[in-house]
């Protein structure tokens, strides 16, 4: 196995350096390819650029510096900067890096089946960065994805927005907010994927009154907090469970909330009212059937669109009109992966298909974009391409809602991470031998990458 | 929404009533025959369930009772090579899964008549997208689950549904094949297979003797077995590893038998083998994911087939969760747009399904004599955004809400 791997990563090797020099062939600038913003700009010319932030510009321009979009525009309307590194991207499209508000990439565990709600259990305590899933992610066009636990819990464990920039722990993929917490959701889930023998919940109604008791005492733990106002006599003994739900009361924790039929979409929207948490309706298969509900609560939607109906029986109604409907009772929504149930490499399919069942085009699009970066409260950094945002950004070669269309590029703040070009990002996007193998993935061609 | 809802329904029954018995033209700014080039502003005639003229519109007059149904393209009625639709129930609860039986290893007795559901609802659901005859049966997941069996995807009874009873005996290998007791190995599951074989060998020997009284008592598992040897049912192995598929060509070598590779993820490291053996392969979904014995999967194996020259078709396959069945329509898609081409991938969805499953005089193209079996499109049926505008099975409208 050891010598297979050799002799791939030197035949991957030569491979890339091939590949590499195509690059440079086709880019205006002289110098070799750098292909990384903090250490020189990056300008990106000839593309139909899809900004998620009013038209669409033909024949754009697109200038990333440090990291950051400075400036987007018609070539005639933008300075390039004198030392700029060119990328052409003629005839091609720029979109947004996609945000996938559900996925499991990563293999990340939350709680496990000693209790039904588990606020203590993080994903960031399992999450595998050379997990292939995250290179198929970025070969979708995906930038930012809501890694989360599974639904077999009302409450399974804390989540994660990463950024899937490379790394080498989970540390280099966070998001770094404000107190310098890592962003991050809570995953909740009602129906029946949560039910079981007790400690678990046996009825909806049970799984409904659980909740209820949790956030109650939670409220009850932060009046204690108040109260004690920092006083260390006074402050009750840490329990990481409250603290999360917390969070969660106070707002500093959207909840993620994995809910299929008509009425359990309908208990969330009671307990959110209840509670006054911050809540996104995940899934909502039967969502068409209380689109009007679900738009006056104005609680978002992360849609996933699937192929067929049924394999489990909160699903039996699922419809690929689901996101049309909602979007035409006026909801906002955004669609998911959750990855593994559909390919990450294929994001785009799911709004194509949301497409053909009724949503509008643009609404597809921002489904994929800016509605996702909204639930995720990351609207001021991602989702569209405007001056100051990150620059995290696709190339497509064509219409993103085509089957015929693919990833060429894939950058996330300024860096290159997906290179179609690249015999290993090839491999990741097509598949084929040692696709999967997630040592090969990162060691082929990381500088320090032998057997990590 | 709710209302919008019954009325498509509404208007589904009322065509599918009205022109039940009608005579059928279908005009398409493009037919995809499958049977020579694709004529522009074509027309099929379907007369009596039967196809009865193919040609453009300028040549082929159009009977003046006959309903005209229009589309941007027109192809043959869609095969999905393999899936287990109605054997396996979109609610995915122990009541409506019949694929897949436990109780032993090996149990080619058990037929899929008797245990399609004509009535389940995915089967609706696959046609709505074009999708007109299936080849299904038990599934995966037993060293020989049962039989399979070639329908059409409509039907109120498996025998209105059913084209042909007994299509081929479905076995697996790999770890879909073992369990906790035998076989537990990859050895083992071989070694039961050729005892089963040779078992029943010994058995048509037997049935052979001149003197009647010393013939053996029927054995349905023998019988059904014996019809592999003769060639009659082909063997077709769900095999993912390359070890696995290399074990069926040696079985299919020992013992002459039919066979036909299912699934086949590393079918592109073992290109000379398949060419050699001139085995036909129903390659996995496109999109299926990659993990454990699917680690080598490709959204190209297709175009490799292709390219080798191997004959393959598309399937469904089956599946176990969400969703509860894929549609093969929309897995010829992905191989289209990854390597393959969209006439390549026309094709095995339609003629090249055909032959693999022998069907090919009834089904697969457009062209005279055949049955009157058409998909209607509001465009390229490969793009994700094209709508699914009609189906049409034996001359009958049997859907026309765009899908």
């Amino acid at each position: 196995m050891r010598i297979q791997n050799l002799q791939f990563v030197a035949l991957a090797l030569l491979a890339a350096g091939a590949a590499c020099a195509n690059a440079r062939g086709l880019s205006f600038s002289q110098g070799p390819r750098v292909a990384d913003s903090a250490s020189r700009p990056v300008v990106f010319r000839g593309a139909k650029i899809v900004t998620m932030a009013g038209e669409d510009i033909d024949d754009g321009v697109l200038v990333v510096d440090k990291g950051k979009i400075t400036a987007v525009g018609r070539a005639a309307n933008v300075t390039i900067p004198a030392n700029a590194e060119e990328v052409d991207a003629r005839g091609k499209y720029i979109l947004p890096g996609f945000v996938d508000t559900h996925s499991h990439i990563g293999a990340p565990a939350g709680g496990d089946s000693s209790s039904p709600i588990q606020p203590d259990c993080r994903v960031m305590d399992s999450i595998d960065v050379r997990d292939p899933g995250i290179a198929r992610a970025r070969a979708g066009g995906i930038t930012t994805a809501n890694v989360m636990p599974g639904s077999g819990h009302l409450l399974s464990g804390q989540t994660l927005y990463l950024k899937l920039r490379d790394g080498n722990a989970i540390e280099d993929l966070l998001i770094k907010l404000d107190d310098g917490s890592a962003a991050g959701g809570i995953k909740m889930a009602n129906g029946t994927n949560s039910r079981g023998n007790p400690p678990f919940p046996g009825s909806r109604a049970k799984s409904a009154a659980l909740v209820r008791e949790q956030y109650i005492k939670a409220a009850a733990y932060r009046d204690k907090l108040k109260k004690a106002n920092g006083d260390p006599e006074k402050m009750p003994e840490r329990d990481l469970n409250m603290e999360a739900l917390v969070e969660v009361l106070d707002g500093k924790r959207v909840v993620h909330h994995h809910t299929h039929r008509h009425d359990d979409i309908l208990t969330v929207l009671r307990l959110q009212k209840e509670f006054g948490f911050k809540v996104v309706l995940h899934h909502v298969s039967e969502g068409w059937k209380v689109a009007d509900e679900i738009a006056k609560a104005n609680v978002p939607c992360s849609v996933i669109v699937i192929d067929s109906p049924g394999g489990k029986l909160e699903a039996k109604d699922a419809s690929i009109e689901t996101c049309g409907v909602l979007e035409r009772a006026g909801a906002r929504v955004a669609i998911h992966t959750d990855d593994y149930i559909t390919d990450s490499r294929l994001f785009n399919r799911s709004a194509a298909l949301a497409v053909r069942g009724g949503m509008s085009r643009r609404g597809a699009l921002a489904a994929l974009t800016i509605e996702g970066a909204k639930i995720l409260e990351l609207d001021k950094k991602i989702g569209s391409l405007e001056t100051g945002k990150d620059a995290d950004l696709a190339i497509w070669s064509g219409d993103p809602l085509s089957v015929y269309s693919y990833v060429t590029e894939t950058w996330i703040e300024g860096k290159l991470v997906f290179d179609r070009s690249r015999a290993r990002d090839r491999l990741v996007a097509e598949g084929g031998r040692g696709a999967g193998e997630p040592r090969l993935d990162l060691g082929c061609c990381a500088a320090d990458g032998e057997d990590r | 929404m709710r209302i919008n809802y019954i009325f498509a329904a509404a208007a589904a029954l009322g065509s599918f009533v009205s022109t039940a018995r009608a005579q059928v033209a279908i005009r398409g700014e493009t037919v995809y025959t499958m049977a020579g080039e694709p004529i522009r502003d074509g027309i099929v005639i379907i007369r009596n369930g039967k196809i009865d003229e193919v040609g453009a519109a300028s040549a082929v007059r159009v009977p003046p009772d006959f309903t005209i149904l229009r589309a941007a393209v027109v192809v043959p009625g869609l095969v999905d090579a393999h899936t287990c639709v109605g054997l396996t129930g979109y609610l995915n609860q122990p009541h409506d899964q019949e694929q897949i039986e436990r109780s032993a290893p090996i149990q080619p007795e058990l037929r899929a008549i008797d245990a399609y559901n004509p009535e389940e609802r995915l089967i609706e659901w696959i046609r709505g997208f074009g999708v007109t005859t299936i080849h299904t049966g038990h599934g995966p997941g037993a060293l020989i689950s049962g039989q399979t069996m070639i329908a059409k995807t409509v039907g109120k009874t498996v025998d209105e549904a059913v084209m042909v009873s007994e299509a081929m005996v479905a076995a697996t290998l790999g770890d879909g094949a073992q369990n906790d007791k035998s076989p537990g190995t990859r050895a083992k599951a071989v070694a039961m297979l050729r005892e089963e074989l040779i078992k029943t060998q010994a058995y048509k020997k037997k049935l052979a003797v001149a003197d009647e009284t010393k013939r053996p008592e029927r054995n349905l598992r023998m019988e059904t077995l014996s019809k592999v040897l003769d060639g009659a049912m082909p063997l077709l192995v769900t095999a993912q590893r390359h070890t696995d598929m290399s074990a069926a060509l040696r079985l299919a070598d020992e013992f002459h038998i039919k066979l036909v590779l299912d699934g086949a993820a590393d079918a592109p490291m073992l290109i000379e083998s398949l060419q050699r053996a001139r085995v036909s392969i129903i390659i996995h979904p496109a999109m299926q994911r990659a993990g454990g014995e699917t680690d080598n999967l490709t959204f190209e194996s297709a175009a490799k087939l292709r390219d080798a020259g191997i004959p393959f078709a598309f399937q469904s396959g089956f599946e176990g969760y969400v969703p509860k069945t894929r549609v093969v329509l929309f897995e010829a898609a992905v191989a289209a747009a990854h390597g393959l081409g969209r006439d390549a991938a026309l094709r095995a969805l339609t003629i090249d399904a055909a032959r693999l499953l022998g069907i090919d005089k009834r089904v697969g193209s457009l062209e005279k004599g055949k049955d009157g079996d058409v998909a209607l499109y509001d465009g390229d049926p490969f793009e994700y955004t094209t709508h699914c505008t009609g189906v049409v099975i034996d001359g009958k409208v049997v859907a026309d809400k765009p899908r």
